[in-house]
């Protein structure tokens, strides 16, 4: 029996469209916009001025704090702006705007196609390495990547554990890196590992992805300490905490961090980065995006350039469908609906997904019935209908001891309300205000 | 048979009386003081139990008043002075003079101002647009119309009008307890002064961008301009981060402001109708009366060609058509607040032609969740 985690979770249709569609790079943009805070923490500081000319990988802000990321120019070209733009939601943030103007990299990328297995850097050295190329977790938390390398005094790193899960629905872009960048992403795992200084890494990866499960495995089979998992398709068995439950079988204890149960999670995008930042000098300016949509009319996995127009992606597949109803950044699942079409792919932007009207239409909520569902599928072992009756009612306080802030917003308890009710947006709110108040105690 | 009734009875009886004369000393022993002066304060207040002094209820709030020597930090906003009179005359302590004040919205942002970008079809809450994303229009700042205002409020002086999206204060039922101002999670909900026979001029914009990205997002925001500071000869107005603010202590109600204003973002309340000018003033005044609370308010002069925008009548829909057509993202304008908590559908016959192409609530296109 394929392992899965234990708690909850649900089977929503894969409708993976673009599986087979190889990763092509996209043509640059003319003008891209680069915001400022594309991960989690203090946004990054902008270290270049307005007409200044930068190359492609170029640092043009430093990263803001202990949790922030060093953020580059992913393209040659002239600084043509530092106002804010709005993003993805229409919420105007501060960002760089660069004006293309050929591609002229920095001279130490390496930019051949050669495989550099040799890795003869201490840990210290790769996390300083990743930390300068502002690596952040690309299955879309974007958190630090030298931030989750770092392991708190006290606490040791037994298990890597590298998420090849892609459990979203439509989403095929680590899918995509797995089958034709494997090579590069095991060196990346291994640099990992040996960052941490862990001895075992396993890659869990979920059983409707057998290519990418044997091609792995194949290539495991000349590593040492690197284990393919195939995984039970379940959703969200990508969720940190459910992967490590899944792979190893320990629980992450409520209010903990993997690394309380000596596991570290990372993404194979960001293993991929990491390769190629440690072993070629490459920053993270670009990433693998899965444009989707079953109204599209060529859903492809793209290699895009950080700070591209959203926009630009659409076109470039086909452009915008017309029975289209709902843009997402992100799966179908955890994505946000893109209410700017001109906002910019950052270095978390794993899909763009259009959905048509039946899809993208949510039913008009009825009353709950107490059915229990969303307590059944939650892979937290929360009770959403509580959580969201109390969020909405605004009463915050008692939502601590209910542990709103263990919810990974996995969305699970939305999507198998039979009533159509918005739990999830209560809930989120409600853990916001609840983040708040602990906060505010704290201080 | 009758010895064991009687016996019970007796026996039930001497426990009763045994157990009232010792309930009765206990009492005496444990006995809270309470200042009956408490309950007397207590019904002199209105029991709103709104939470507008700051007290949890009445309650709290008599309690406070009873307690404390100096009780001018003390205020009920319901009750208002002549409450606040009576309770001090019988308490024999002097309160604070507070001029009766109201809570106006600071957002002129209706439909026909401010073209919707996108819809959100998520759970309709303020609070919970504020916390996902920018909301359904351009602007950053404004009303996010789906009534959280409303729900907070106790006194049901506060409603979405459903022509405008916006929330329209009723000055009657209006006891400045401040629920809304709290609830509002865009913060543009603000208590002032009620004014002189209830006239007041504010900034109806709580826009914070520059004059270009503001104007774009919504015809009738403040620009930051300046020329209503220029204009004010008392000082009232000052601009910060782009926004226009009318200190209501400081305004002398004198309207030049208001006049100047461009975008006709500063509003005046209950004025009589400016009289009819020279041409060259005619071009900016009178329409401006429309933002106001009053639902009856909505009918502009219409022939202003400066305020040409304000119009709030239904068969002109200057902004709401181009919208869908140039943010293709986006589905088709249908009914811009599917989800508010009004029923009404007045929009339906209005809006643009692409309504055919979906029934209007079927469509959706901003939430972050989504289900199929």
């Amino acid at each position: 029996m394929l392992k899965s985690f234990r708690i909850g979770g649900i089977h929503p249709p894969e409708n993976k469209l673009s599986r087979k569609a190889a990763i092509t790079p996209m043509p640059l943009p003319e003008v891209v916009v680069i915001p400022l805070s594309q991960h989690i923490g203090a946004p990054a500081q902008a270290v270049v001025a307005k007409g200044d000319v930068v190359k492609t990988g170029q640092l043009i802000a430093q990263s803001g704090g202990f949790v922030s990321a060093n953020i580059h120019s992913s393209v040659s070209g002239t600084v043509t702006s530092l106002d804010p733009v709005a993003d993805a939601g229409g919420v105007r943030r501060p960002a760089i705007t660069i004006r293309v103007e050929g591609d002229e990299w920095v001279d130490t990328i390496d930019r051949t196609p050669n495989l550099i297995k040799e890795c003869n850097l201490t840990p210290q050295e790769i996390i300083a390495k990743i930390a300068a190329a502002g690596i952040v977790g690309m299955g879309g938390a974007t958190f630090p990547t030298q931030v989750k390398l770092s392991v708190p005094p006290g606490k040791k790193a037994e298990y890597l554990i590298i998420n090849g899960v892609e459990c979203e629905p439509y989403l095929t872009a680590d899918h995509r890196v797995m089958l034709e960048r494997g090579e590069e992403l095991l060196v990346g795992v291994q640099i990992l590992a040996k960052a941490l200084g862990v001895k075992q890494a396993f890659i869990g990866i979920e059983n409707n992805k057998p290519d990418a499960i044997k091609h792995l495995t194949e290539l495991c089979a000349n590593t040492v300490g690197v284990e393919v998992v195939p995984l039970k398709v379940k959703y969200p068995q990508g969720g940190e905490k459910q992967l490590i439950d899944a792979v190893i079988g320990r629980q992450v204890p409520s209010g903990g961090l993997p690394i309380d149960v000596g596991a570290v999670v990372q993404n194979v995008g960001t293993s991929l980065a990491v390769y190629e930042a440690v072993q070629k000098n490459k920053p993270l300016i670009e990433r693998v995006v899965t444009v989707t949509g079953k109204s599209l009319k060529k859903p492809s996995n793209l290699l895009v350039r950080v700070g591209t127009p959203i926009n630009a992606l659409i076109a470039y597949c086909g452009g915008l469908p017309d029975a289209a109803r709902k843009v997402i950044n992100g799966g179908p699942m955890m994505g946000r609906a893109v209410a700017n079409l001109d906002a910019s792919v950052t270095k978390g932007t794993s899909g763009i997904l259009m959905l048509d009207e039946k899809e993208a239409l949510r039913p008009v909520p009825g009353n709950c019935i107490k059915c229990a569902k969303c307590v059944s599928v939650c892979p937290m072992a929360l009770e959403p209908y509580l959580l969201s009756n109390k969020s909405k009612r605004g009463m915050f306080a008692d939502l601590e001891p209910l542990k709103i802030t263990d919810c990974i917003e996995c969305g699970s308890c939305s999507y198998t309300c039979p009533a159509a009710l918005p739990l999830l947006d209560y809930i989120r709110q409600g853990k916001a205000e609840v983040m708040k108040i602990i906060r505010s105690r704290k201080s | 048979m009758s010895d064991v009734l009687l016996f019970t009875i007796l026996t039930m009886c001497i426990l009763g009386v045994l157990a009232a004369v010792i309930l009765y000393f206990v009492a005496q022993k444990f006995k809270v003081f309470e200042d009956p002066r408490i309950d007397t304060v207590e019904s002199m207040l209105p029991g709103a139990n709104c939470g507008g002094c700051g007290f949890p209820g009445c309650r709290g709030m008599a309690d406070a008043l009873v307690k404390n020597d100096d009780i001018s930090a003390l205020y009920c906003p319901v009750g208002g002075a002549s409450t606040m009179n009576g309770i001090a005359a019988f308490l024999g302590k002097a309160v604070a003079e507070k001029e009766p004040q109201v809570a106006v919205v600071r957002c002129n942002g209706s439909c026909d101002k401010r073209p919707r970008t996108n819809q959100f079809d998520g759970a309709p809450s303020c609070a919970v647009i504020a916390s996902l994303y920018g909301g359904e229009t351009a602007c950053n700042y404004g009303c996010l119309g789906k009534g959280d205002c409303v729900a907070a409020c106790n006194f049901g002086a506060i409603h979405i009008n459903p022509e405008t999206g916006l929330p329209e204060v009723d000055e009657e039922k209006c006891t400045a307890c401040g629920a809304c101002v709290k609830a509002c999670p865009k913060m543009i909900i603000e208590l002032r002064k009620k004014g002189i026979k209830n006239r007041r001029i504010y900034v109806a914009c709580s826009n914070k961008d520059k004059g270009g990205i503001a104007r774009k997002a919504c015809v009738a925001a403040c620009i930051g301009c300046g020329k209503c500071v220029k204009t004010c000869q008392f000082g009232a107005i000052t601009l910060e981060n782009n926004l226009a603010y009318i200190d209501a202590s400081k305004c002398k109600l004198c309207r030049k402001c208001a006049a100047e204003c461009p975008t006709g973002a500063i509003v005046e309340v209950n004025f009589p109708p400016r009289p009819p000018k020279k041409e060259g003033d005619a071009a900016k005044p009178a329409a401006t009366k429309m933002a106001v609370v009053a639902p009856s308010a909505s009918k502009p002069a219409s022939a202003e060609p400066k305020t040409k925008t304000a119009t709030t009548t239904p068969e002109t829909k200057p902004a709401a058509a181009p919208t869908s057509a140039e943010k293709p993202t986006v589905a088709p304008e249908t009914k811009p607040q599917a989800t508010t908590a009004q029923p009404t559908a007045t929009e339906q016959p209005v809006s643009a032609p692409e309504a055919k192409a979906t029934p209007s609530e079927a469509t959706s296109t901003s939430s972050e969740q989504t289900l199929f």
